[in-house]
């Protein structure tokens, strides 16, 4: 109470701690969960669903879960109830197919190898703090070239046929593959579609728009029979290429609007301005133009390459075995029918990974870039 | 004529003759390359997996081997060109795979209409019926107004609507793509009924936890004739197909098996005897080697062999003989004599 009668001067009040109810834990809850009537609703909903989900989830994926067994019986019998639990001794036992597919054993170290220089391909790419970046950056650009030969033989390996691709290297390979070559194809064709010249822009009009209205699973079905029937017979015509360049020219059509938009956002003057510097057009856009446009067209890049990358599971239905065409094509072992949950699991998650990654990378990639103002 | 237009059909021309230089002759071709090329399911229980090493099993893969130690000596040089059941056709069609073993039903408008040449019967299916034992159900004809799960893009869909509609009931159709989804709708309740070839049925019902939950009505209601493929126009290749699956119904007829194979050599029947190779021609008439059916079951075994080892009463998948059984036991196995 003596406190509360003290006299201060005006302004001399000493700073006193927020009320208990605005900071901590408490203060946390009542902003974010129970801010409202209806917020309030809405987390008792949340926790609820969540109440009735996770345990059980858990129990079925962890707690009653069997990783070593030779059947899908013996699996079974493991658990108190039968079918109770995951049996990952299942995927366990194929994990090998799942990330090889068919490659043959003895050469499995290429595809390893592979895997080390992507992850060294990319890191440069993706970080810019790194030193030596410069010379970094050329390897990245001859890495699908190095892990082309390594993958294909050739040159002094063993060959591989790429139809003994599958699994995890199959999804890398497309995906790697469509995302590094339709950027840079994608740009081009917004840059035609802008162009002031008719023949480009006509032509790049056409092909975009063509692509874009034509389903992927179209074009892959192109790719893997039509197109036969247009060559020549006996033209070996390697099918994982068919699809490559079907993949990448599909996402190349997309990107390359995504491309434009961030162009037309570009406000007039800084076209002029470059223009009344004397850049060439290739300097205007190198230097001024693009570097902003791709900056904004970040988020809708990235879209992009995430619906591509989950798109190559596609593959599946002109018979090329990507981890979900393994996974099917393994449900079919006798020994191990009736496993589909434990496989559906598996390949959500790998490309849950992958894709939630490529997310948080373009989230970060646009705060490092944001040098406007911050509202 | 204009320039373009003499271009485009000079074009036109070399591929023509491309096209037929290139399939003179399968045989030929499978002999230079020395890798056959099966056009196989990409999965289907008991009939084409993939085991844990990527190695593919299977009844169809079985034929498949059969047919490469039958025409390269070596039942390991294959290819699986794993196709779909909307692309198997095509990829056959466009020259991508030599001889399709995949599960394939027999019908006129395949043989006609999409230009194949079939080669008799590997498997005698037919479409069935499964549905729970708690809804006491007893015969297809009690089926009116069920929910039924199906796999598109076969021939079952318009087996069961012609069912239906000739015995006047309702259904209403759950169509689905494959065989994993088909068990999940049908233990989530989507569907009361689920409806595939019979063989398809006991390799779903063999995944229960409790299979005699479920009962597979005794009507089979359409004929599902599997047997292999190939493009039309080439009588040699359709015949080495046509007496691969011979052979092996006749050395079953005979007795002979992976294990009696060398002493059958010494054996008193003269059909016995032409089959390995021991007396006649017969594999030089086929273009193939002396052996090529010595081969064929030292490599894989009789029919009854491949049937047991791979969806036989021992395997998960438990199928009894039924119509695949030798003619001689009662089934519709029965193949023309080595003569």
């Amino acid at each position: 109470m003596a406190e509360a009668t003290q006299a201060y001067e005006v302004g001399r009040h000493p700073e006193l701690p927020p009320p208990r109810s605005e900071v901590g834990v408490l203060g946390w809850l009542k902003h974010n969960l129970f801010s409202s009537p209806f917020n309030v609703v809405l987390t008792l909903l949340v926790v609820w669903f969540l109440w009735t989900v996770i345990p059980p989830l858990f129990e079925w994926m962890v707690l009653n879960s069997v990783w070593t067994a030779d059947t899908r019986k013996e699996c079974w019998a493991r658990m108190a109830v039968p079918e109770d639990g995951a049996c990952w001794a299942f995927i366990k036992g194929r994990i090998q197919l799942f990330i090889y597919g068919f490659y043959p054993h003895p050469l499995r170290w290429r595809v390893n190898l592979s895997f080390v220089l992507l992850v060294l391909a990319i890191v440069p790419v993706l970080y810019d703090k790194l030193p030596g970046r410069k010379y970094a950056l050329w390897y990245a650009a001859a890495f699908p070239f190095i892990a082309g030969w390594l993958l294909v033989g050739g040159f002094g390996l063993t060959p591989v046929d790429t139809d003994q691709f599958g699994g995890i290297l199959l999804t890398l390979i497309i995906g790697v593959t469509g995302i590094s070559f339709s950027l840079p194809i994608g740009i081009l064709l917004a840059l035609g579609r802008r162009s002031t010249m008719l023949v480009p822009r006509v032509l790049c009009v056409l092909f975009i728009e063509f692509i874009r209205g034509v389903p992927l699973i179209t074009l892959l079905f192109v790719a893997a029979t039509m197109l036969n029937y247009f060559l020549p017979p006996g033209t070996v015509f390697d099918l994982l290429v068919r699809v490559l360049i079907m993949v990448t020219l599909f996402s190349a059509a997309y990107i390359a609007e995504v491309v434009r938009g961030g162009l037309q956002a570009i406000p007039r003057g800084q076209f002029e301005a470059a223009d009344s510097l004397g850049l060439t057009y290739f300097q205007a856009h190198l230097t001024i133009v693009l570097p902003q446009a791709l900056k904004i067209s970040i988020p809708g890049i990235v879209n992009t390459f995430i619906g591509l990358y989950k798109d190559t599971t596609l593959v599946l239905i002109i018979g090329m075995l990507d981890p979900l065409g393994i996974g099917r094509a393994s449900l079919a072992d006798p020994v191990w029918l009736g496993l589909a949950r434990e496989v559906y699991i598996f390949v959500a998650l790998f490309f849950f990974i992958c894709c939630f990654s490529m997310s948080r990378y373009s989230l970060y990639l646009e705060r490092k870039l944001h040098t406007g103002h911050n509202y | 004529m204009k320039p373009i237009h003499a271009i485009a059909a000079a074009a036109a021309v070399a591929a023509l003759a491309l096209s037929a230089a290139a399939t003179a002759g399968t045989l030929d071709d499978v002999k230079a390359r020395g890798v056959l090329r099966c056009v196989v399911s990409t999965g289907i229980p008991g009939f084409a997996y993939p085991d844990a090493n990527g190695v593919w099993k299977g009844f169809d893969i079985d034929f498949c081997r059969a047919t490469a130690a039958a025409v390269l000596g070596d039942p390991k040089k294959i290819k699986e060109v794993t196709a779909t059941g909307k692309t198997r056709f095509t990829l056959l069609n466009a020259g991508e795979g030599d001889v399709l073993w995949r599960n394939t039903t027999i019908t006129f408008s395949r043989d006609v209409g999409v230009k194949l040449r079939f080669h008799g019967v590997n498997y005698y299916d037919g479409q069935g019926f499964m549905v729970k034992k708690s809804a006491g159900i007893k015969s297809a004809t009690e089926l009116d107004g069920a929910s039924i799960c199906i796999q598109t893009g076969t021939t079952t869909e318009l087996n069961l609507a012609d069912y239906f509609h000739s015995n006047n009931m309702k259904y209403e159709a759950v169509t689905i793509e494959t065989n994993d989804e088909a068990r999940q709708n049908y233990v989530a309740g989507r569907c009361d009924v689920y409806t595939t070839d019979a063989s398809g049925l006991a390799a779903t019902r063999s995944t229960f936890a409790n299979p005699d939950d479920h009962v597979i009505l005794p009507e089979i209601i359409s004929k599902e004739p599997l047997g292999p493929a190939t493009r039309q126009g080439d009588a040699q290749w359709s015949d080495i197909i046509t007496w691969v699956l011979n052979a092996t119904i006749t050395a079953e007829e005979k007795g002979i098996t992976q294990a009696n194979l060398d002493d059958m050599k010494n054996s008193k029947d003269p059909e016995v005897l032409r089959l390995l190779g021991v007396e006649g021609n017969q594999g030089k008439e086929l273009g193939l080697s002396k052996d090529w059916a010595y081969n064929i079951i030292k490599a894989v075994g009789n029919y009854g062999e491949i049937f047991e080892r791979n969806i036989g009463v021992k395997t998960p998948i438990g199928l009894e003989r039924g119509l695949n059984a030798l003619w001689t036991n009662g089934g519709l196995q029965y193949s023309p004599p080595f003569r």
